[in-house]
Formats: C-alpha cells, sequence, structure tokens
C-alpha cells in the first residue's frame, strides 16, 4: 500500500522500482533505474509501517503501509534540495543544463522558491580538459551516478568521490587527475548520465530553445527519468 | 464613491541587471491596470530616491557593496511587505559568479586587463560605495516575506504575483511560471 493505493510488486522490487513500475512518482536524484541503488540523496524517503527509509533501497513487502505524498516528507524533500542548492553553485541562468536539469525539476516540483539556507559559495575547480566532457564541479551533488556508470556499465572506473563534508568532490581517475589523461569516451554512460550540469557535452549547451526543453511544461513526476517515459513495467 | 485606496509600491535594482524591471515593464497594457491600483513610491520608474512607508516593497538583484545593503534597511524599514525578485536577489545569481575570484584579481581583469584597455586605471573615489568579497542574496541581510524566482521572472508571474498580493490572496505561482532561468 502507497499512498492508500495498492501498488503490485514482484519479488525483491525495491519500493521506488515497485511505484515506478505503477506509474508512481516519488522524489529522487540519487536514483536511476538502470543503476544499483545508492540511497545516498534521501530525497525518495518514505515511511514504511511508520519507520523512516529510503525507497530506493528498501524492499517492497506485502501488507506493508507506505506513505510518500505527506506534507512532512515533502517539507523534508524541500529543506535537503535546498541545502543541495546552497552547498553548491547552482547558477541555473548559465548552466546549459538548465530545463533539463533533475535538481532543478525537483525543486520546481516541490514548490521551492528560495535556497532558504546561507549560501556555502564553495570554491571547486572545473576540468574543461577533455575536448568533448566538460566537469562542471560546481554543479555536482554527489550522487554518484556517473561513479557507478563508469564503473558497472563502462568498466573504466573514471570517476570517485575525494575528500569529506563540504570538502567533498568528484574527483578523476588518472595521474594528473584531468579528464583529458582517462579514456573517458562522449559514448560512454558516464558522460551522459549526469542529473545536473557537472557532467555534460560540449558544443551542445542551449541547442534546445527555451520552451521546448524537458521540463518546461511537464513537471518531472510526468517525466520521470530523462527520454524515459512510459512507466517500465506493462 | 470614494476610490479605495492605492497600494504604495517601492522599487530597486541593486546588484542585478534591470531585467527583473524590464519584465515588470513587459505587463504591457496591464500597467495601466496596474496604476489604478497602485501607486509607485521609490523606484527607477519615478526617480524617488528614498522611500517613505510603503505596503509592497520590490527588490531586484543581490548584496554586492555597502549602498546594497543601506538601500535594503532603508526597503525593509519602510515596507510591510518585502520581495525579493529576480535569481540574483535570491541566490546572488549572475553576480555571485565572482564570489571565488578574488576582488583585486577581478579589478584587475575589468579595468587592467580587459581586451582594449590602455593605461586603465581602478575607480578609487570616495564617493563609490565599497565593494564586497562576495555577492550576497538579500535575505541574508534582511528577512524577506515573498520570493519571486526567475532570471526575469515573465512578465506574467509578475502580474499574477502582485495582483495575488493586492487582493490579499497567498501569492501563488503556475508551474509553468515558476523557472530559476
Amino acid at each position: 500500500m502507497l499512498d492508500g493505493k495498492t501498488i503490485p510488486f514482484e519479488e525483491g522490487e525495491t519500493i521506488m522500482e515497485a511505484a515506478a513500475a505503477a506509474g508512481v512518482y516519488i522524489p529522487h536524484l540519487c536514483h536511476h533505474p538502470e543503476f544499483k541503488p545508492h540511497g545516498s540523496c534521501k530525497l525518495c524517503t518514505v515511511s514504511i509501517g511508520g519507520r523512516l527509509g529510503a525507497a530506493c533501497t528498501n524492499q517492497a513487502a506485502e501488507g506493508v503501509k507506505v506513505e510518500s505524498e505527506t506534507a512532512a516528507l515533502n517539507a523534508d524533500r524541500l529543506a535537503l534540495t535546498q541545502m543541495l542548492f546552497v552547498e553548491g553553485n547552482h547558477v541555473c541562468p548559465s548552466c546549459e543544463k538548465s530545463g533539463n536539469c533533475q535538481l532543478q525539476a525537483v525543486a520546481y516540483h516541490l514548490g521551492m522558491l528560495t535556497p532558504h539556507f546561507t549560501h556555502f559559495y564553495p570554491a571547486r575547480d572545473v576540468d574543461a580538459s577533455h575536448p568533448d566532457v566538460l566537469l562542471e564541479r560546481n554543479r555536482c551533488i554527489l550522487c554518484e551516478l556517473c561513479v557507478r556508470a563508469s564503473r558497472d556499465v563502462d568498466g573504466k572506473n573514471i570517476f570517485g568521490i575525494g575528500g569529506r563534508g563540504i570538502k567533498a568532490r568528484l574527483i578523476v581517475n588518472s595521474a594528473s587527475g584531468r579528464l583529458a589523461d582517462t579514456n573517458l569516451s562522449v559514448r560512454d554512460r558516464a558522460a551522459e548520465v549526469c542529473p545536473t550540469g557537472a557532467i555534460i557535452l560540449k558544443r551542445h549547451g542551449f541547442t534546445v530553445p527555451i520552451g521546448r526543453r524537458l521540463y518546461d511544461h511537464h513537471d518531472i513526476a510526468e517525466v520521470p527519468v530523462a527520454g524515459l517515459k512510459e512507466p517500465m513495467r506493462d | 464613491m470614494t476610490e479605495p485606496k492605492k497600494l504604495k509600491v517601492a522599487t530597486c535594482s541593486l546588484a542585478g541587471c534591470f531585467g527583473c524591471h524590464m519584465s515588470l515593464l513587459d505587463i504591457d497594457e496591464k500597467l495601466f491596470e496596474l496604476v489604478k491600483v497602485v501607486e509607485f513610491d521609490r523606484s527607477p520608474i519615478t526617480d524617488i530616491k528614498h522611500c517613505g512607508p510603503c505596503d509592497i516593497g520590490i527588490v531586484e538583484g543581490g548584496v554586492c557593496n555597502a549602498e546594497n545593503v543601506h538601500v535594503l534597511k532603508e526597503f525593509r524599514k519602510n515596507c510591510r511587505i518585502l520581495v525579493a525578485m529576480g535569481a540574483c536577489a535570491i541566490n546572488g545569481g549572475i553576480p555571485a559568479m565572482r564570489n571565488n575570484v578574488d576582488l583585486w584579481d577581478c579589478f584587475q581583469e575589468v579595468y587592467h586587463y580587459g581586451i582594449g584597455l590602455e593605461n586603465g586605471q581602478i575607480p578609487n573615489d570616495p564617493e563609490l560605495p565599497l565593494p564586497f568579497d562576495k555577492v550576497h542574496p538579500i535575505n541574508e541581510v534582511v528577512r524577506i516575506d515573498y520570493f519571486l524566482p526567475g532570471c526575469p521572472p515573465p512578465a506574467d508571474a509578475i502580474w499574477k504575483f502582485l495582483t495575488d498580493l493586492a487582493a490579499g490572496r497567498e501569492p501563488k505561482l503556475d508551474y509553468e511560471m515558476l523557472h530559476y532561468d
């Protein structure tokens, strides 16, 4: 039962997978249906029989009452999203990903009008060394989707997270630490899986005009994953 | 019958580009409807230099120098409702992209090394406001009642927001009117 609605599930499926298959949106950023759950962004936190847990890491079970769309949980989701905004340097007006960005779209979905918290304005490096891919750490939310994609799909293990707390940052697995000195290719899953504008392909910015971008007219709940409009099952 | 009392509105642009004010003007012929219910106090539109007691204060831009703080505090003191309009007022926006560049390096780049510059000088008149090393959103300086995002907020969003506020409703933006760019 999710928010009073009976959701079918298969043995071993997570709450997130069962909900997505039934066309029910649970806000998330680090989750991606093609990759192993990470459970780090905590946006998908739901009440599972009265206890809070991540929908992407907890398995669906029969007879369990799960609540997602409650005022309290959405308030927590909004606060988490606001913290992500102030922890990085997210300047939507100057970002090529704007309109197609999941961080921005989740913030729209939650009705975020202000990041509210005091901005950190952290100093983060940009790596423009690669001929085809830009690494813009100011926009990184440490979801590790690129880490998972590079390790589990591309088999290249190019990305990782280094440092702790506000100093945590995306690092590159090469002797110089530069993206140009890796074998990253534009065809790699890791090069296009980023939910924000932290890893973007060069020379593709602003090709889709404002008004025709993914989330210009559609809430992320209607388009949960870029390019994946249909529910996953049936 | 007497006309209903008009709402007094003040506006200003701090560390912004006046794009939000342009978007306000973009409500076009609705401006005639607006001035029926609204009277402008201090604003670039009236060129009044200091505001008196107002119902609504609308601030564009973040805080990048000492003068911005004085203006912002004057608005907070005089305005019953204070609104942060646009990306810069809300999170610092484009001007805040200099926050990780040393201020002196910024000045050098602008006044000495900029393309086409010869014998550049960094302005140093005591009348110029003291620049801050970082640009800040206005809610880090004074209390803000409402936030109206966008770069700029669309004219329709500004119109919806102001008419909601003037009618005593809690302002609410539709999905299409809420964006950060």
